[in-house]
């Protein structure tokens, strides 16, 4: 059976070319990049190659990139520092519908003292703009809002945030992992202070991610130690991955536009065959300010779990919002904070595309896909309707 | 993912007696579309025996709600009303080869829709809320639930209330008072320790023969100027010698007779004492 994957958001297949140019830092190369001798310091300069590729895909300086283990830490990176180097600024702003790795941040800290702002969304996911508006003050160490949501895809009005957030002099940051490779982004018409990305979510190994931070920002190191990454990250360089991470940026970088329309294209036969096919579905988020590569899908009566559970048994992978697959009995934050019903988050479905599906596969799934929710709906005590697709 | 077993896989994929019941003689339907999970139990039921002729669920909610809905029909059928209330949770989960801790709510969930259906067939009424006691308001869960199921599953932790009724799983808030009941059902009645029969090996046997004879009966003849001492142990049979005032006493059969009292009382029922000659 072979995988069709349609879990992107989650993480992304390694790019074949990448591996290649780790190999050899995975074998031979095995200095330490901070050593006098030439065999480890050679590799100074390969990370610094690799700093500027990831530099130019998001049009920073290369001194503004800090290499870190993943996004998670990136994130929290961002956080701390804003809130340690303004330590009399006891104010934080976010929204309710961040990763956990800012979320749960965000409710430690608050349980540290600190007052927290999370900002809600509409129906459609977009963020109030008032609330922020009103949320921020001169006590206001930070504001960390995500430029891409992870569930639903749909895109922040990052620009406009920054501009405003600039005009006040309120540090921004900004959770890129899911938006960095999927949309263009230039650091340098977009005032934004700190951006984190992730190196699995852009088909570079897991374990690797950066965390871009504007020149001239007061910056405290999270991780203390050594004096790598200029006493901003302590800690050997994860080299191979680093290495990874620049090929993967370059790669991203090379085919951002016409991947981007690629997806688009993809994304949006699924959805609008799905909506087609199966009765009582609806789409999460706002499709006109959406991520090309991902769609939520609701289909009410049914569990989340039990569709992806049946979906794998033909080799096709995604993820729900339902409380079941969540480990926890809550299901999805993000969608409750849209408001959308439980009867439709429970059946909520992201499929999340890469560069590597194809056209087969995403028809395959819209051939196997009606089956799938007619026969959970059958043994569901709710849901009756058994309306397949229309043959063409 | 979860690790679910072959037969829940099995009982997912292909479940067995889905679908509805024309005319059934009891209906039991537990669960709702907002918790995550809902099950609804059609039974046919033999007037005269009181037999289950047939059973069919329908269940919104996830594999291991679909599968153990699935194993609850097939557990049912063929009992009478009175065998199937035997079936607790754990026959459930147990039918299908184990759930996941976090899942065994889905096979609490089944035995609940049993006894509904039961109730409703026997013209019981659906038993409502006690005034306030909702506990978890997140998932609507009861007091009388919680304790009924920390009992039957021997519960002792939240997290396990959790895993077996989803309260607490919510906002959390309720979890103090999740912890309270604990306190409550395990102080005032302590958990059944199953009374294993003790199987003694040799060697606790006869440390425990020789700890009896010091500490219980040895104390008690050296008052009387008598003594006693340990010759050996052959499996059950104990041989002792009388010593001091004990030797040749005319009572000496009634001291080796409640030596082996003892012993029958503390060690076991199948010890013989010997005077060793």
């Amino acid at each position: 059976m072979t995988t069709i994957y349609l879990d992107n958001n989650a993480t992304t297949r390694i790019a074949p070319e990448v591996p290649n140019e780790m190999l050899p830092y995975l074998t031979d190369l095995y200095g330490n990049p901070s050593s006098m001798h030439t065999f480890g310091g050679q590799l100074y300069r390969r990370i610094e190659e690799a700093r500027a590729k990831v530099a130019s895909f998001i049009g920073a300086e290369p001194g503004e990139i800090i290499f870190t283990s993943c996004g998670t830490e990136s994130d929290n990176t961002a956080i701390m520092s804003a809130v340690e180097s303004h330590p009399h600024k006891k104010h934080v702003v976010t929204t309710r519908v961040e990763h956990p790795a800012v979320l749960n941040l965000c409710r430690h800290l608050a349980r540290k003292g600190y007052r927290v702002t999370f900002l809600p969304v509409n129906s459609l996911g977009q963020l109030d703009m008032d609330a922020l508006l009103k949320a921020v003050d001169e006590d206001t160490a930070v504001a960390s809002i995500m430029y891409a949501n992870n569930e639903t895809g749909v895109i922040f009005p990052i620009k406009e945030i920054s501009e405003i957030l600039k005009k006040r002099g309120i540090l921004f940051h900004t959770d890129a992992v899911q938006a960095v490779g999927k949309i263009p982004i230039d650091l340098k018409t977009l005032p934004v202070d700190m951006l984190t990305l992730s190196g699995h979510k852009i088909h570079a190994p897991k374990g690797v991610g950066a965390l871009y931070v504007r020149k001239g920002t007061r910056f405290y190191p999270y991780i203390i130690g050594g004096h790598q990454e200029r006493g901003r990250r302590a800690g050997t360089e994860n080299v191979a991955s680093i290495i990874g991470l620049g090929k993967a940026c370059e790669l991203a970088e090379k085919h951002l536009r016409e991947e981007t329309t690629y997806l688009k294209t993809l994304t949006d036969r699924l959805e609008s065959a799905l909506l087609k096919c199966c009765p009582d579905v609806r789409v999460n988020g706002d499709i006109n300010n959406r991520l090309p590569n991902t769609a939520n899908l609701s289909f009410e009566y049914v569990e989340g779990e039990a569709i992806l559970l049946r979906l794998n048994e033909y080799g096709i992978c995604a993820s729900s919002g339902s409380a079941c697959t969540s480990g926890s009995l809550e299901p999805s934050h993000v969608l409750r904070a849209m408001g959308v019903p439980y009867t439709a988050v429970h059946g909520s479905i992201r499929f999340s595309l890469s560069r590597y599906n194809t056209e087969k596969e995403i028809d395959t799934v819209i051939d196997l896909m009606p089956g799938v929710i007619r026969a959970l709906r059958e043994m569901s005590p709710y849901g009756r309707q058994t309306i397949a697709c229309p043959p063409e | 993912m979860w690790e679910y077993t072959e037969k829940v896989k099995d009982f997912f994929l292909k479940p067995k007696n889905v679908g509805e019941i024309q005319n059934p003689d009891a209906v039991g339907e537990v669960g709702s579309i907002i918790c995550g999970d809902a099950l609804k139990l059609y039974l046919k039921v033999d007037k005269e025996t009181g037999k289950i002729l047939d059973a069919k669920f329908q269940t919104f909610g996830c594999a291991s709600a679909i599968a153990s809905s699935s194993a609850l029909t097939e557990l049912v059928k063929g009992k009478t009303l009175d065998e199937a209330l035997e079936i607790s949770n754990q026959d459930i989960a147990e039918f299908l080869g184990g759930l996941p801790e976090e899942k065994m709510h889905c096979s609490v969930m089944g035995r609940e829709a049993l006894e509904a259906a039961i109730a409703n067939y026997r013209g019981e009424a659906p038993r409502l809320h006690e005034e306030g006691n909702v506990i978890c308001k997140c998932f609507d869960v009861t007091e009388e639930k919680i304790r009924k199921v920390a009992i039957e599953n021997h519960l002792t932790t939240v997290d396990e209330i959790t895993n077996f009724t989803k309260a607490g799983g919510g906002c959390g808030e309720c979890k103090p008072n999740i912890e309270a009941i604990l306190r409550d059902i395990w102080s005032l009645k302590p958990p059944e320790i199953p009374q294993k029969p003790k199987r003694l090996t040799n060697l606790h046997k006869i440390a425990l023969i020789q700890e009896i004879i010091e500490g219980e009966i040895r104390p008690g003849l050296q008052a009387d100027n008598g003594d006693v001492e340990l010759i050996d142990i052959d499996g059950n049979k104990v041989f002792l010698a009388l010593r001091g005032m004990c030797t040749g006493c005319l009572m000496s059969d009634v001291t080796i007779k409640g030596i082996q009292d003892k012993l029958r009382e503390l060690v076991g029922e199948d010890i013989v004492v010997e005077a060793y000659q």
